[in-house]
């Protein structure tokens, strides 16, 4: 079928099978491969993207369901070659080791950067709680979006 | 192959009924997709035809509807946890709906999903079980109305028909009561299959227990409620000897196995011991 995606922006279009992930599209028709894939059942959040405002699993996610749609991936949150500031204090707190969450991370870190939610280190805990790190114990990940946090405010 | 999959995008109910007549039990409805593309993704279960409903936006709501609070079978749990009217009638549901993965399964499961996927692992089930909530369910026949406690027939059984569609959850204001409990017991607070999930919803009166609805999870081929126990429990005073009956019954209520989350007498022991937490609660909050 033919699909039609707003991704970080830009207007796509790409012919798939309906049932394709949408991870798969991102990355094999659209070549956006920061996305990761990490378990392929929901469990790890490695492939954690936004679709209308609403951070979700691409893996789980047929292309169907996300026809005319738009949608942020971590591609998406550099602006013009300069890192946002969210992924800065990832560089900065250490948040990122060997990099395969780091990408869901971030997705999900946004989501918590744009929500109402207060920004303790228990809330950012529940934000990233659908997200695994096996690097990092977790501690540089809520210290860099801590800071993220404070300095949106 | 995923390619030869056939999907057809439901646009509005009465087009969603025609699919489902022509296709009945040789076609799959997908709703949020959180288990189904589980299945497609490990190739477990592939049906050659699916019917999405995720826009079948007819089907997204929450709503007070004179003595009722009705859920759209295509509600996510995130529009079950931002829910005001939910939050102030049934907090357990709230809180079951917390304890699914977390926010990207939130996001896109639904209670329609949940309730018709039949796991007896399934959260929010035991928390319809002590509401006695009511299905409507539909189809090109026409609509009718079952007992959230006689929609499931035996392990992953359902009396759903190949056509039949499930639409909302009714909840009777009449059933929530003062005291509502629930817990989930899995090996992570998030992402977790649970190994026992409780909701227990109760009032006493005058250090008695006046009504008791106990519904368990993961502890038998489908969600169940403890009837031996809810009967025993009726118009007792919670003390020792009380509690100890009331976890001898339920090890009689359920009937828990061994598999990869747990053991049965893991299970067995946890759900008493909650049992008897939830029981203490009480009796402490309505002293």
């Amino acid at each position: 079928m033919r699909i039609g995606l707003t991704v970080n922006g830009q207007k796509r279009e790409t012919d798939a099978a309906p049932m394709k992930r949408l991870l798969d599209v991102l990355r094999e028709d659209l070549r956006l491969t920061g996305t990761k894939e990490g378990c392929g059942e929901g469990e790890c959040g490695a492939c954690s993207v936004i679709i209308d405002g609403e951070v979700v699993n691409s893996c789980l996610v047929p292309v169907c369901q996300a026809d005319q749609s738009t949608i942020l991936t971590v591609e998406g949150l550099a602006e013009n070659d300069r890192l946002s500031w969210l992924q800065q204090c990832f560089l900065e707190c250490g948040g990122a080791q060997c990099g395969i969450c780091t990408p869901g991370m971030l997705i999900a870190a946004k989501t918590i950067l744009d929500s109402d939610a207060c920004g303790s280190r228990s809330a950012i805990r529940e934000g990233i709680a659908g997200n695994l790190c096996r690097c990092t114990g977790y501690t540089k990940i809520i210290d860099a979006i801590e800071r993220a946090v404070i300095q949106n405010r | 192959m995923i390619s030869d999959i056939k999907v057809h995008t439901a646009t509005h109910l009465d087009d969603a009924y025609s699919w489902l007549a022509e296709y009945g039990d040789k076609g799959k409805v997908l709703a949020g997709g959180t288990d189904l593309m589980v299945y497609l993704n490990a190739k477990s279960f592939i049906a050659p035809a699916y019917l999405d409903i995720w826009r079948l936006n007819e089907l997204r709501f929450v709503r007070e509807d004179g003595d009722f609070i009705v859920l759209g079978a295509m509600s996510t749990y995130t529009d079950i946890i931002e829910s005001p009217v939910i939050r102030q009638y049934a907090p357990i549901l709230v809180d079951a709906a917390k304890t699914v993965g977390a926010a990207q399964i939130q996001n896109r499961g639904t209670i329609g999903g949940n309730i018709v996927n039949a796991s007896p692992a399934g959260d929010t089930l035991p928390v319809f079980a002590v509401f006695d909530a009511e299905l409507e369910i539909g189809s090109s026949r026409g609509t009718r109305t079952v007992p959230f406690n006689e929609f499931y027939t035996g392990y992953r059984k359902t009396v759903l028909k190949p056509d039949e569609l499930l639409l909302s959850v009714r909840l009777n204001k009449k059933n929530f009561l003062n005291h509502q409990s629930f817990r989930k017991v899995g090996t992570r607070r998030a992402q977790a299959i649970s190994k026992v999930v409780i909701a227990i919803n109760s009032t006493t009166q005058s250090g008695k227990i006046d009504s008791i609805k106990i519904g368990i999870g993961s502890v038998a081929p489908t969600v169940i409620r403890a009837s031996k126990t809810e009967s025993f429990l009726l118009d007792q005073t919670i003390n020792q000897a009380s509690l100890s009956e009331a976890s001898k019954l339920l090890k009689d209520d359920i009937s828990p196995i061994d598999d990869i989350r747990s053991t049965a007498r893991y299970r067995t022991t946890v759900a008493s011991n909650i049992l008897r937490r939830i029981l203490m609660n009480l009796a402490e909050e309505s002293r």
